[in-house]
């Protein structure tokens, strides 16, 4: 079986009940089907709002009948109060912001750096290979905060002339050094799921060792670990506060100066909502997009 | 006779202990083309992938056009723009429509202006039938049209050589005549090829020579007609007989 044109359809095997026409209708059994499905779903959405209003009511009134709640909501949730240094808080929340914005960029750039390095294969790299290595796993492995107080507190001990002691530099600088370990693995894990025939691919087409890297490789690993790498965006986020501990004024440390003054938590739970109006969005949004990749690559290779 | 296009001499290649071809030599002729068939794991793609210096050698010569490829001072890239692979899968790449896989090397190492490379990557597309399919990503199209789009994106290089190794092995095999008949095609324009494949009936049709790679050796080699219908070395009588056996011959 030879002479074909090129131009042959991809399958063949048409199914079996595929109707062409508008005139298909559904028949007693498809129409039973779906009465008995609408039946079903009907019973269950009434039995989840059931429980659902039973559990949560139960709790809520438990809650506000409590002898504890006056003063629970006094000390938390006083809204009246919470509003009145809210501008303070959000004064503070610029602190993160920028931070976030300055961290998270320079964690990009110093992450992709250091997965491209512990995934080339040049000799003349080696030493480079081994201190990525060591300086990844080193950083992963302890909890941030003590990078904070280390470097925020360790560098101005050192009281070298020429070496910031602006804590707000310091506590930034501890933040990209914890992150970029985090986010050079997560790049290096993409790296290493291109296929290599896609890099044996892009060399045989003559592309070199860079431009393998920078058309074949890297678009596809990104994409494969934009999710990933928005998780830990959120983390970075919520991790801004922790530079708070060196005494720089953030949304943390503006609702704790609050606090010390009137005793009432509320300002913790105002630094709270905003922390969650930023990251909530973005937590669903990660969730679609992974969802969505999931969906996608799983789709894919039936070709 | 023209100079040989591709000429090997004696090339050896191992992983480690393991040698995975031995003393292999043979000539490739302008518009010639020579069919590698054998057992899987007997070391065709290793030998393709030399070829294109994709494996280093460990002894002997390859030449390209009387140039001595397997020079210490050679530089692969340069090499790879008179060479075309197509390998049995993954080839194409999926954050790329079609057109834009097609000029990825045309632009990218070839410095061609874009637009002229569109133009060209058209042209291509439209002869083998795949025009419409040009702003496609490649998890749209069938196994064989994938295929017939990694053919097409390495012959906008316009190559001295096309390396084809088991192009057809991945796919339904209701898909595999369309990717065979391009083949045909290149062969019956003049295209100089080196092919690795399990489909004896296609062997039989392009290969002017073809060779039979036995644990990385050429134990029989000959016109297709000789080589199937009477084989001499006993392993070669084997292979067909299996080959039989399953239906492929
Ligand atoms: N990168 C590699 N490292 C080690 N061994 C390899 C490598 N590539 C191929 N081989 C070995 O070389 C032999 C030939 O493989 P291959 O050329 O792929 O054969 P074929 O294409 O004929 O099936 C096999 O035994 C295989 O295990
Ligand atoms: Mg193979």
């Amino acid at each position: 079986m030879a002479k074909k044109s090129g131009r042959s359809s991809n399958r063949a095997a048409p199914s079996s009940s595929s109707n062409f026409g508008g005139s298909w209708s559904p028949s007693e059994i498809e129409l039973a089907r779906r009465q008995a499905r609408q039946a079903r779903n009907k019973k269950s959405a009434l039995i989840a709002a059931l429980s659902s209003f039973l559990v949560l009511g139960t709790l809520g009134l438990v809650l506000v009948t409590s002898p504890g709640w006056e003063t629970l909501r006094n000390t938390f949730f006083k809204w009246a109060y919470g509003f009145e240094i809210l501008p303070k808080i959000l004064l503070g929340f610029t602190t993160n912001a920028t931070l976030t914005v300055i961290a998270g960029t320079s964690v990009a750039l110093i992450g992709l750096g250091i997965a491209l390095l512990r995934t080339s294969r040049s000799p003349a790299l080696t030493p480079f290979r081994i201190l990525a290595t060591v300086y990844v796993d080193v950083f992963r492995g302890i909890p941030m905060l003590l990078v904070i107080l280390l470097v925020g507190f360790g560098i101005p001990a050192l009281q070298i002339k020429g070496l910031t002691n602006n804590v707000l530099v310091l506590g930034t600088l501890a933040v990209i050094i914890t992150y970029s370990a985090y986010v050079s693995e997560v790049i290096r894990s993409g790296i290493l799921t291109v296929h290599p025939s896609q890099r044996a691919a892009a060399r045989s087409l003559g592309l070199s060792n860079f431009q393998t890297l920078r058309h074949v490789v890297l678009p596809q690993a990104i994409k494969r670990v934009t999710p990933p790498l928005l998780n830990d965006l959120v983390a970075l986020i919520k991790d801004t506060g922790l530079v708070s501990i060196l005494g720089v004024t953030d949304a943390v440390r503006a609702a704790q100066i609050q606090t010390a003054k009137t005793f009432n938590y509320t300002p913790y739970v105002m630094a709270a909502i905003i922390f969650l109006l930023v990251t909530i969005p973005l937590t669903r949004w990660t969730d679609r997009m992974l969802r969505n990749s999931y969906e996608r690559e799983n789709a894919v290779g039936q070709a | 006779m023209s100079q040989a296009v591709l000429q090997l001499e004696k090339v050896r290649k191992s992983f480690g202990s393991e040698v995975v071809l031995e003393d292999i030599s043979f000539k490739v002729l302008e518009h010639k083309a020579t069919v590698f068939i054998g057992a899987s794991g007997s070391g065709k793609s290793t030998l393709l992938r030399c070829i294109n210096l994709l494996d280093q050698i460990d002894d002997g010569q390859i030449l390209l056009d009387g140039q001595d490829i397997s020079a210490a001072n050679v530089n692969p890239d340069e090499v790879r723009e008179k060479l075309g692979m197509v390998f049995q899968s993954f080839n194409l790449f999926p954050h790329m429509t079609v057109l834009e896989n097609v000029i990825l090397a045309p632009t990218k190492v070839q410095k061609v202006v874009k637009e002229k490379a569109i133009d060209e990557a058209l042209e291509l597309l439209n002869k083998f039938g795949l025009r419409e399919k040009a702003d496609q990503y490649p998890d749209r199209l069938s196994g064989g049209q994938q295929q017939r789009v990694a053919i097409i994106r390495s012959l906008a290089r316009h190559p001295r050589l096309l390396l084809l190794d088991e192009i057809t092995s991945a796919l339904d095999p209701v898909l595999v005549n369309e990717v065979l008949s391009t083949v045909r095609d290149l062969k019956s324009e003049g295209m100089t090829m080196v092919l690795a494949t399990h489909e004896m009936g296609f062997a039989k049709q392009v290969a002017d020579e073809l060779c039979y790679l036995d644990k990385g050796r050429i134990l029989e080699w000959g016109s297709p007609k000789k080589l199937l219908e009477s084989p001499k070395k006993s392993e070669t009588k084997e292979f067909l007989r299996r080959l039989l056996q399953a239906g492929r011959l």
